[in-house]
C-alpha cells in the first residue's frame, strides 16, 4: 500500500511538472486546472470537513487579485494616478519591481484575505447551514459591488497590472508553476492537517456542532482558523491569476461569484465531500467537462454545466470518492476486526 | 467531602408551563449522586440548566465554588463538567476510534497540542477505554450503524476519554440489554471508583440507581419531592405516590 502511494505521488508529481511541456498549446487551460483544484481544496476545508458551506470563498479570490494589484502598483506609483491614468500614462516597471511586487503582492494578498476571513467569520459563524451559505454569499456579492464603484482601484473598468517581463510563452510556464506549486503545497499541508487533532475537531464540528460545544472542543476558534487557512490560499491563488491575466475588472473576473464561485462548491461534490482526493478528482473532471462543452458544444454550455449539477446533486451526492467509499469500504479500513486479528492502525 | 455542583433555588419555566421550581441540590465530589422522578418532572430540564443549554429563570448553579449560570455550553465543558444526552449524540460517520480521539479534552490542550497528530498513547487509551466499555472489536466500524445501546456506551467511553471531573449521564441504561446492565453498572462505578470521576446520574431503572448511588433526589411536577439515601427514598411514601400516580 505505501509502495503504491509512492508510485502513485511520483507519477502525479511528473506529470504536473511534464504537463506544460508536453502540452504548449494548453498552458493556460492546465494553469486554470491548478487553480479550480486548489480552490475547490480549500473550499472542501470549510465546506467538505467543517460542514460550514461558503458561498462567498470568491470574495477572497476576488480581494487576493486587488491586494496584489494595489501592493505591487502601489510599491513603485500612486495607485490614484496609475488607475485614473487607465493605461493611457507611461508607468514602467523594471524586472526587479516587477518580481518583488509580484511575490510580495501574492503573499501579502494570503495575508489580506486571511484577516478578512477572520473578521467576516467572527460575524457569519453564527450562522448555521443555509443560513451561513448565504450569508457569506453576500458578503462576496457586496465585496464586488464595493470594489466596482470604488474609483481609486479602478472602479467598473478594473484595474491592470505589470506584464510579465519575459516572452509569452514562457510567461504562460512561469504561471502554471506558480499555480502548480501552491496547489503542491496546499496538498502536503492538508494531508497533514486532517490527520491532526485539529482536523479531527473540525470534522467534529462538521458532524454534531452541539456535541462537540458539549465535549468541550473551543468550536469558534477552530471554525476561524480553519476558514482564515483557506482564505490564505484562496487569496494566494487570486494574487496569482491577477498576474496571470493582467488586466481583470470586478464583477465578471475578481468577484465572479456565479462561475468560479460556484464552480469550485461543484468540483467539491463531483469529486467527494469531506476526502483529501475528491476536490482534485472533482476539479479534474469539472474542468475536462467544462473545456469539452465550452469547445464543442458551444451555446449550449450553461445548459451541460445546469445538468451537470443537477444531476450531481440529486443522484451522486457523494461524489466520486464517496461512491467508491460505499462501494468498496475494505479500501478505506472500515471493517470488523477481531482482537487477535493484531493492531492495525 | 466537598461539594462540587451546589444548584440552590433554581426555577426555569418554559413558557407557561414550570419545569423546574425552586429546586436545591448538592453533588458531593467522588461520589455517585443519583436523579430520579416520573417522565415529565424535569429532570433534563435540570441537567440542561447545569450544562448550560439554556439561561434559568432564577437561583445559582455552582461548580467547584464559582458561578456557572450564566457561562455558555463550551466554557462549563471546557472546566471539566461534561454530559451525555438521553437521545445519544455521537459522531456517527466516522468509526469509534476517531469517536474516541476526538474526545481527547480540547481544553487541556493548547493550539500547538491541537495541531499535532494522536500520538500512540492516545490510540492505546482510546482502545483501552473502547475494551473497557466492551466495544473494542467494533472499533473500526462506522459508529452510526451500532446498536442504540452501543451507541450509549460509545458516548459513554468518549465522556471518560475527555477526562471529565464531574459527568453527568441522562439515563444511561436506557436502551441496553438487560443482561448489560449490571456490566453498566460495574463500569460506572469502576468510572467513579479508579478514574475519580464524579458521577450525577438520571436514571428510570430504580435497580440500577438503588444500588449504584449513595445519595438520591427525587423530582415531581418540577419541584425537589424528597432526598436521601436509598433506603430512604425507598420508603418514602410521598416517592411511592409520585410514581404511582397519587395525589
Amino acid at each position: 500500500m505505501a509502495k503504491n502511494k509512492v508510485i502513485l505521488y511520483a507519477v502525479v508529481l511528473t506529470i504536473s511538472f511534464l504537463a506544460p511541456f508536453v502540452f504548449p498549446t494548453f498552458g493556460t487551460q492546465l494553469a486554470t486546472l491548478w487553480l479550480m483544484i486548489i480552490v475547490a481544496m480549500t473550499w472542501d476545508m470549510t465546506g467538505g470537513q467543517m460542514g460550514y458551506n461558503s458561498l462567498g470563498n470568491i470574495f477572497f479570490y476576488g480581494t487576493g487579485m486587488y491586494v496584489a494589484a494595489v501592493i505591487s502598483i502601489g510599491m513603485v506609483y500612486n495607485v490614484g494616478d496609475y488607475t485614473n491614468a487607465a493605461g493611457g500614462g507611461i508607468f514602467e516597471f523594471t524586472d526587479q519591481q516587477y518580481f518583488t511586487g509580484l511575490v510580495l503582492g501574492i503573499i501579502g494578498a494570503g495575508l489580506f484575505c486571511s484577516i478578512t476571513a477572520l473578521i467576516i467569520g467572527y460575524i457569519t459563524f453564527g450562522l448555521r447551514g443555509p443560513y451561513f451559505a448565504i450569508g457569506t454569499l453576500g458578503v462576496a456579492i457586496a465585496g464586488g459591488e464595493l470594489v466596482s464603484n470604488w474609483d481609486w482601484v479602478g472602479g467598473g473598468q478594473g484595474i491592470a497590472l505589470p506584464v510579465y517581463p519575459g516572452d509569452l510563452d514562457e510567461g504562460k510556464v512561469f504561471f502554471y508553476f506558480l499555480f502548480a506549486v501552491t496547489g503542491i503545497v496546499l496538498f502536503i499541508f492538508l494531508k497533514w492537517f486532517y490527520r491532526t487533532r485539529f482536523g479531527a475537531a473540525i470534522n467534529a464540528i462538521r458532524d454534531d456542532e452541539e456535541k462537540a460545544d458539549a465535549m468541550g472542543i473551543h468550536t469558534l476558534r477552530y471554525k476561524l482558523i480553519t476558514w482564515a487557512i483557506a482564505a490564505f490560499f484562496v487569496g494566494v491563488a487570486g494574487g496569482i491569476s491577477g498576474f496571470q491575466l493582467i488586466h481583470f475588472e470586478p464583477l465578471e473576473t475578481a468577484y465572479q461569484t456565479i462561475n468560479l464561485g460556484i464552480f469550485m462548491v461543484v468540483c467539491v461534490l463531483l469529486g467527494g465531500k469531506g476526502t483529501l482526493w475528491g476536490p482534485i478528482v472533482g476539479a479534474i473532471l469539472f474542468h475536462l467537462f467544462k473545456e469539452v462543452t465550452w469547445n464543442y458544444f458551444l451555446g449550449w454550455q450553461w445548459v451541460a454545466l445546469g445538468a451537470l449539477i443537477i444531476v450531481t446533486v440529486v443522484y451522486f451526492q457523494d461524489g466520486v470518492l464517496g461512491w467508491l467509499m460505499h462501494k468498496r469500504p475494505e479500501w478505506f479500513g472500515i471493517r470488523v476486526e477481531n482482537k487477535s486479528s493484531g493492531d492495525a492502525r | 467531602m466537598s461539594r462540587i455542583i451546589e444548584v440552590e433555588g433554581v426555577s426555569k419555566s418554559y413558557g407557561g408551563v414550570v419545569a423546574n421550581k425552586d429546586v436545591s441540590i448538592t453533588v458531593e465530589r467522588g461520589g455517585i449522586t443519583g436523579l430520579i422522578g416520573p417522565n415529565g418532572s424535569g429532570k433534563t430540564t435540570l441537567f440542561n440548566s447545569i450544562v448550560g443549554y439554556h439561561p434559568i429563570d432564577q437561583g445559582s448553579i455552582k461548580f467547584e465554588g464559582n458561578e456557572i449560570s450564566k457561562l455558555p455550553v463550551q466554557k462549563i465543558a471546557r472546566l471539566g463538567l461534561l454530559r451525555t444526552f438521553q437521545q445519544t449524540r455521537i459522531y456517527g460517520a466516522m468509526n469509534c476510534v476517531e469517536n474516541m480521539l476526538i474526545s481527547l479534552p480540547h481544553r487541556k490542550m493548547s493550539l500547538l497540542d491541537a495541531l499535532k497528530t494522536n500520538t500512540k498513547e492516545d490510540y492505546d487509551h482510546a482502545d483501552h477505554l473502547l475494551e473497557f466499555v466492551g466495544l473494542y472489536e467494533k472499533r473500526l466500524l462506522k459508529s452510526g450503524d451500532l446498536s442504540f445501546g452501543q451507541q450509549k456506551l460509545l458516548e459513554f467511553a468518549m465522556a471518560l476519554m475527555n477526562e471529565p471531573t464531574c459527568l453527568l449521564l441522562d439515563e444511561p441504561t436506557a436502551g441496553i440489554n438487560p443482561t448489560l446492565i449490571n456490566g453498566l453498572i460495574d463500569r460506572l462505578r469502576r468510572a467513579n471508583s479508579e478514574f475519580g470521576i464524579t458521577l450525577f446520574v438520571i436514571e428510570h431503572n430504580m435497580r440500577v440507581i438503588m444500588n449504584m448511588a449513595e445519595t438520591i433526589y427525587c423530582l415531581a411536577h418540577g419541584e425537589l419531592l424528597a432526598q436521601g439515601t436509598p433506603d430512604q427514598i425507598q420508603n418514602d411514601q410521598s416517592v411511592i405516590d409520585a410514581y404511582l400516580g397519587a395525589h
